[in-house]
């Protein structure tokens, strides 16, 4: 007489698993989510709602990272102290271990499950595109950026030798549509945690939601030929009041006249289907 | 046995036409020209199709290659010791940094791996008398060399080498933005070495799928043999698809299409997905010849098989698969790409890696581990393997590619990997430099440098990976005057002139041993046939075969008591 009740032989194995999977995100989605004072790995915090969920993953992936580097590296160590020669007889020649060759591939693919997750949680945050009445027109060209302020006058270009500001206001969402004139280029504030690539031919969008008002250091990352290295911009997050104001002292008549000016010049940059030439005078910087 | 045949007599010109293995003959006795008589001297080296004399060219060509990327190198640390630096100029800066790259990556890594030692050992290792096509052969070196010196030439052009990067992103790449002759040498270069890894590739998959020795059935065959043979497949399916985008540069650049360019309606953005369509597979097709390396060496000085012989390969087959879906998480920045997709598939490549690494220090436990210059070299390689490789499974989550993309964060991580894979061929010369040569290196002088060698990686990479998260974008002549910056900088120069002295103690060590200590046909006791034959091999590399049984033949042959077990089953 069988007394104990019948269960399918699949489903402890199946609900262990799931609990082990459920083990190992929790930990990472619960840094991930929570911004516990965890160090930071050398990452910042950055002054963006966006660039904080990307430090946040990188706190989570640092931990597994940590433990797993300092569990192999223990393993290594180990071995090597403990098993250097110790004399000419032949050690037994173990080939394999299968359960312990499962067990070394089973859990990190559940590691890289429980990373996926945290990732694609993360990610959907940082790419959200809320709907939002600021957008900012950035154009990169060799080798400088423009920008120009949708239903706005406001417009800011600049070069190497006359880096230009980029104005946008705290706590709002911004929209950021990227793209370049001539060839790649990088758009990145190292205080946003944030990079994207303007695209000749590609409108790419993405939101900026600063936290933090100031003035942020932006560089091209891209590779864009002789000036690259100093392509430089800055970002300034100024308050809303301060915002209106800026934008709205381009509606002075002298203030239109020096954005129509500024417009124009961008219009020719970004027209200029053969732009100028990289020179390739050795010695001209 | 019931059908024991004693001697088989082998024509080493039809090696392997009649002959299959497992049958129960004892040794194999093949009969060589016992003398070859052909030209000397230069001659000999120019009309040569023995692998060994191909494989030996391309051994020194791709260690000069080392050397001129390496100093090159120099130079760009020099630059950047400074956040103003005036050792050279922009422009030149431009050439220096993409010369290094194009050079460390086209001219050095992939002919080391796969044209230098995979051609000397390969053969011998299968029992294989040569390569199937030695001709062919031949004219891969010979396509390899002049393939060198074109991309080389373009210092010498006006308006300098090429300098849009190694990466050659369109359209910087194109006529407008790069006029200059050095970047169509650059192109032209490439296309050669291209065609000279397609047909290394044809010629190792046929000498290990037709010249196996009697008894070497495909899981006999050694780790190297094994993903030298995947990385030939690899080669077959990445490389043509880089000629091809070469020649749509070629074509953009001279002959009026705009295929990467937007004014006649094409895509830039193209380039970069037949770019990285071969670069992430080249990337496994330069490592998976070094994991196969220490692989080899790892068992030998710990006197023990390799770890999980069978999950091995099917970590290795597992890597090339995925690494043909995960090249456009080189373009998570672009906004054009599926992240999802790409992101997995990247992490995923992070459990078969990680097999390898256990499986190797599965190989060292509880062995007798011999701390040799290949030895150490081959541990210094795991352990910087391993930080390259976990840096890079953040580089597979788009949120944290997305700022760390273009910075140094990057540049440390492919050193990481990049340096691993120089320590790890260090060690494969240590190691199988006797056999090729007859002699011995220096083991102390070894050791020397290997420490310069590994402790120079660390410092070198370290502070990179801090500046790339402190936003220094790579590919920076001047950087912004930031007492830090400047102080990571400087550490990583230091770290990179470590380097520098230690390739200075190796060319040391090789004329310090010149000649000095012959090796003996096995002076490492070690497993797989080309230990067997003597040190350098005859000319058809084998006089006689030991039975093949396992895929340590040579060991079977000199320790018939210790075979290999599975865990928990007694030797006896």
């Amino acid at each position: 007489m069988e007394l104990m009740p019948q269960t399918p032989q699949g489903a402890p194995t199946r609900s262990r698993l799931r609990r082990l999977v459920v083990a190992l995100a929790l930990p990472i989605a619960g840094i991930s989510l929570s911004g516990c004072t965890l160090p930071g790995f050398g990452a910042h915090q950055a002054d963006t709602t966006t660039g904080q969920s990307a430090y946040r993953l990188w706190q989570g992936f640092s931990v597994v990272a940590a433990i797993i580097g300092a569990f192999v590296l223990a393993l290594i160590v180990y071995a090597v102290v403990a098993y250097r020669r110790k004399g000419d007889t032949i050690p037994k020649q173990t080939q394999y271990h299968v359960p312990l060759e499962i067990v070394y591939t089973v859990i990190p693919i559940l590691i890289v499950i429980a990373l996926f997750v945290a990732t694609i949680v993360t990610e959907n945050k940082v790419l959200a595109m809320p709907k939002t009445d600021v957008a900012i027109n950035v154009n990169a060209f060799q080798w400088g950026w423009g920008f120009t302020y949708e239903h706005q006058n406001a417009v800011a270009i600049g070069n190497t030798t006359d880096s230009p500001v980029m104005v946008m206001p705290v706590d709002t969402d911004v929209r950021i549509i990227l793209t370049a004139t001539d060839v790649v280029h990088g758009f990145y504030v190292r205080d946003f945690n944030f990079s994207r690539f303007a695209l000749p031919g590609v409108k790419n969008q993405f939101t900026l939601h600063a936290t933090k008002t100031g003035t942020f250091f932006g560089q091209c990352t891209q590779l864009c030929g002789l000036y690259h290295s100093i392509m430089y911009y800055k970002v300034k997050v100024v308050t809303q009041p301060e915002y209106q104001t800026w934008l709205s002292s381009f509606n002075t008549p002298e203030g239109k006249v020096a954005a129509d000016t500024a417009k124009q010049v961008l219009k020719e940059q970004m027209s200029a289907h053969v732009p100028v030439k990289t020179q390739f005078s050795r010695g001209a910087y | 046995m019931t059908t024991t045949i004693d001697r088989i007599t082998i024509d080493s010109h039809d090696h392997g036409d009649d002959h299959d293995g497992g049958r129960g003959h004892d040794e194999v006795h093949v009969h060589d020209h016992a003398e070859h008589h052909g030209p000397s001297g230069i001659l000999n080296w120019l009309t040569t199709t023995d692998h060994k004399i191909i494989g030996l060219s391309y051994t020194v060509t791709s260690v000069i290659m080392l050397i001129i990327g390496g100093a090159l190198a120099e130079v760009i640390r020099g630059q950047l010791a400074n956040p103003n630096g005036h050792l050279v100029t922009l422009a030149q800066y431009n050439e220096l940094f993409t010369m290094h790259g194009s050079i460390m990556i086209y001219l050095f890594a992939g002919p080391f791996a796969f044209g230098a030692l995979a051609n000397i050992i390969v053969p011998i290792q299968i029992g294989a008398p040569d390569m199937a096509f030695p001709r062919l052969n031949a004219l891969s070196y010979w396509l390899y060399l002049t393939g060198a010196i074109t991309m080389l030439l373009g210092f010498f052009v006006t308006g300098g080498a090429a300098n849009f990067g190694w990466v050659g992103y369109a359209p910087l790449s194109d006529a407008i933005y790069s006029p200059g002759a050095g970047a169509d040498l650059w192109i032209g270069g490439l296309m050669l070495t291209g065609f000279s890894a397609i047909f290394t590739g044809v010629n190792i998959c046929a000498t290990v799928f037709y010249l196996r020795a009697p008894g070497m059935t495909l899981f006999r065959m050694p780790i190297f043999t094994w993903n030298l043979l995947v990385v030939s497949i690899l080669i077959l399916l990445a490389f043509p698809v880089l000629t091809a985008g070469l020649i749509m540069l070629y074509a953009d650049r001279h002959l009026g299409t705009h295929i990467f360019t937007v004014v006649g309606g094409g895509s830039p953005v193209l380039w970069q997905h037949i770019f990285w369509f071969w670069g992430h597979p080249e990337v496994y097709i330069l490592a998976l010849p070094f994991f196969g390396m220490v692989t080899e060496i790892i068992p030998v000085f710990s006197r023990k098989p390799v770890f999980g012989y069978k999950g091995m390969i099917f970590a290795t087959l597992t890597i090339a698969a995925l690494s043909l879906g995960v090249w456009a998480h080189h373009m998570f920045t672009t906004g054009v790409v599926l992240l999802p997709f790409f992101s997995i598939m990247s992490l995923l490549i992070a459990v078969p890696t990680g097999i390898k690494i256990f499986n190797w220090i599965g190989s060292m436990w509880r062995g007798q581990i011999w701390f040799s210059a290949a030895m150490l070299f081959s541990i210094g390689f795991v352990i910087t393997f391993l930080i390259g490789g976990l840096t890079g499974v953040y580089l597979a989550s788009p949120p944290l590619d997305f700022f760390t993309h273009d910075t140094y964060f990057i540049v440390a991580h492919f050193h990481s990997v990049v340096m691993a894979l120089v320590i790890g061929g260090m060690a494969g010369l240590y190691f199988w430099g006797p056999k090729i040569t007859g002699y011995m290196l220096n083991e102390r002088i070894g050791k020397a440098q290997f420490w310069l060698l590994f402790i120079g990686t660390q410092v070198f990479t370290i502070p990179q990976y801090i500046l790339g998260l402190q936003g220094m974008p790579r590919r920076m002549a001047v950087y912004p005057n930031d007492p830090q910056w400047q102080n990571l900088n400087t550490l990583s120069s230091v770290g990179a002139i470590l380097i520098g002295i230690s390739t200075v103690v190796f060319v040391l060590n090789i004329v310090a041993s010149w000649k000095k200590h012959p090796a003996g046909d096995n002076p490492w006791d070690a497993h797989t046939l080309e230990w067997f034959t003597t040190s350098p091999p005859p000319h058809h590399n084998f006089f006689r075969l030991p039975k093949i049984r396992s895929e340590r033949p040579t060991w079977d042959h000199n320790h018939p008591d210790a075979k290999a077990l599975a865990h928990g089953k007694d030797a006896h």
